[in-house]
């Protein structure tokens, strides 16, 4: 698989991060290099190895059904560029 | 385990749809995004309560804040499973979050936490009635745990959009069907029941109003006799390009939304052209769907294993202890009512739809012992009493015991059904209980043949003309009946005086 300059815009939009068109070709090398890394691995054959989703035996941390957070709207709006009445307010978005 | 499941019922017709050249079926699956019932977030100790002042129930992980990691609630998963074994569905021991990103003003992680490639729960089935007789088993794909969005507000200023991550992160479980379901009432059915069953467990509230319960519905439409190639084979090409309508709250919604939407690509095909497989959104004030462009582009949501959170693991003595806790669910309890009561397939259904219903009428039933006339006595005078007042059965002001009571006193001859009626009214308005009432108000029925047999002779003595027509013709005798009932003040008892009647009359 190879990405082009054209992928590397998309996948640069997806993720919203402005990359000047000049700077493109670079980044699909990048990310050729990336994938060229994970062929590398793809030649392992691991049919009959469990995946290891952790270094040591650990099961995911579990929370009980009990209200113990919340009632801050002022921390979480502390950091909006624009909130009123309690709320975020951001630019205009309809479907 | 014993088998419950009511007796095999044909399958609904599908809905067919006439086009101008030709006729089509519709062939429709769902999404249906359910609420999970418990305090708090899916992955945050925040509160799920509806209706609270924006942005207060919302943790620095409901925000996307940098460094917040998510906990699961163990409660979520424990819904998730009971929900599953409700659906008859099988369980996943292993399961697993994935980040599904795209960017939203609600969305603040700027990804939603669901489970793609491994959910908790796989395939299931849920019985749809039609009420008609009919029946279809619509087959359940998957069910996963994901979070919910938060609510964007857009007529508070006419240049912004506000925000609340009240709802971010609340838990979901988002059902998916096979696309079995054939005809916008079957649409509505399948949503009906899975909101039934989830009432009957606990796992959701069903209320649709606050956006607890959504469905994504998505409609194809196919020549007649392709759907069953498509059952037959597995072969997704028999059918028809299908448009997915997004995020409708309102059963009556769902069914509009389907039949503009079936009718729409009709008239794309038979116009020669192709349906574009595309997201769109119902606009209920125009009553019809368009296609939301903005969508498309954000469709690629590069899903990936959740870093933050290991596999779900769960053990089986886990689920087994929530299986052996399960509530009596909707079919069993209506195949119930049917064995164990007598009562009708129509009768059970009603009394089942509701699981406060079903507990009222039982109680009746305790009281009355005799489930059809219990059942009669809930479903046309209670029901419809309380409709009047626009009460729930919970707010019923008249109790079971009371009502059993009623049931009871016809049942021994001390009172007529018709004079019941009048003391349901006034044990429903008063409190008042019927035997008491009954008591005091002297409105025991009279079965003393004597009385009954003075106050016939009275009636035959003064209507000599009626008399004669009557014994002309038998089926007249039921005047005199009416008006002994009308001279004992309806407290005779309607037998007996039937029977005095063609007795002195010599029909």
């Amino acid at each position: 698989m190879s990405i082009d300059t054209a992928t590397a815009a998309k996948v640069a939009k997806l993720a919203r991060i402005k990359v000047e068109e000049e700077d493109l070709p670079a980044l699909a090398q990048e990310f050729n290099a990336i994938l060229g890394f994970i062929e590398q691995l793809n030649e392992l054959n691991v049919d009959d190895v469990e995946p290891m989703t952790s270094v040591e035996p650990m099961r995911l941390k579990r929370r009980e059904d009990v209200v113990t957070d919340g009632n801050q709207p002022e921390k979480v709006l502390a950091n909006a560029p624009d909130a009123r009445e309690g709320f975020f307010a951001v630019p205009k978005v309809v479907e | 385990m014993l088998d419950l499941t009511p007796d095999e019922k044909p399958t609904p017709k599908p809905k067919i749809i006439p086009g101008a050249k030709q006729d089509w079926e519709l062939v429709i699956g769902m999404e249906v995004h359910a609420q999970v019932s418990t305090r708090a977030k899916l992955f945050s100790g925040a509160s799920t309560q509806f209706g609270s002042e924006p942005n207060s129930n919302v943790a620095f992980v409901d925000a996307g804040m940098p460094g917040m990691l998510p906990v699961i609630n163990e409660a979520c998963v424990a819904q998730a499973v009971r929900t599953g074994l409700g659906l008859k569905a099988e369980i996943h021991l292993n399961s697993a979050f994935d980040r599904k990103n795209y960017f939203y003003p609600d969305l603040p992680q700027g990804y939603q936490i669901s489970q793609l490639y491994h959910p908790i729960v796989g395939e299931g089935e849920v019985l749809v009635e039609m009420g008609d007789g009919t029946a279809r088993t619509v087959r359940i794909e998957r069910i996963h745990l994901e979070q919910d969005a938060g609510k964007s507000i857009h007529d508070m200023d006419p240049a912004m959009s506000f925000v609340d991550l009240n709802r971010t992160g609340v838990a979901l479980m988002e059902i998916v069907s096979r696309p079995d379901i054939r005809g916008p009432e079957e649409a509505a059915a399948y949503v009906s029941k899975l909101r039934q069953i989830m009432l009957y467990l606990g796992t959701c509230d069903g209320n649709m109003q606050n956006g607890n319960l959504r469905a994504d519905v998505n409609v194809s439409i196919c020549q007649p006799g392709a759907y069953e190639k498509y059952r037959e084979t597995g072969d997704f090409g028999y059918l028809g390009t299908r448009c997915e309508i997004k995020n409708m709250n309102s059963l009556r919604f769902i069914q509009a939304a389907i039949e503009y939407e079936a009718r729409r690509q009709i008239a794309i095909v038979e116009g020669g052209g192709k349906v574009d497989q595309e997201t769109r959104l119902y606009d209920a004030d125009k009553g019809e769907t368009r296609s939301m462009r903005s969508k498309e582009e954000a469709h690629d949501y590069r899903y990936f294993p959740d870093p933050d959170l290991l596999p779900l693991e769960i053990e089986q003595a886990w689920v087994d202890e929530i299986a052996a806790n399960l509530p009596e669910l909707p079919d069993a309890k209506k195949a119930r009512f049917i064995g164990d009561y007598g009562l009708s397939d129509y009768d059970a259904s009603v009394l089942t739809a509701d699981l406060e219903a079903a507990h009222y009428f039982e109680s009746v039933v305790a009281e009355a012992k005799d489930g059809k006339s219990a059942a009669n006595w809930v479903i046309n005078e209670l029901f419809g009493r309380l409709k009047k007042d626009e009460k729930s059965i919970t707010d019923s002001p008249i109790t079971p015991a009371q009502l059993g009571q009623i049931v009871k006193l016809i049942k021994s001859d001390a009172i007529s059904g018709k004079i019941g009626k009048d003391v349901f009214e006034i044990s429903y308005t008063t409190g008042r209980d019927p035997e008491e009432i009954v008591e005091t108000e002297g409105m025991k029925q009279v079965t003393d043949t004597g009385a009954i047999e003075t106050a016939v002779d009275e009636i035959i003595a003064a209507n000599p003309a009626q008399v004669e027509k009557a014994q002309a013709n038998p089926k007249l005798a039921g005047w005199f009946v009416g008006q002994v009932m009308k001279a004992t003040g309806g407290k005779a008892n309607p037998k007996v005086v039937n029977e005095i009647v063609t007795a002195k009359l010599g029909l």
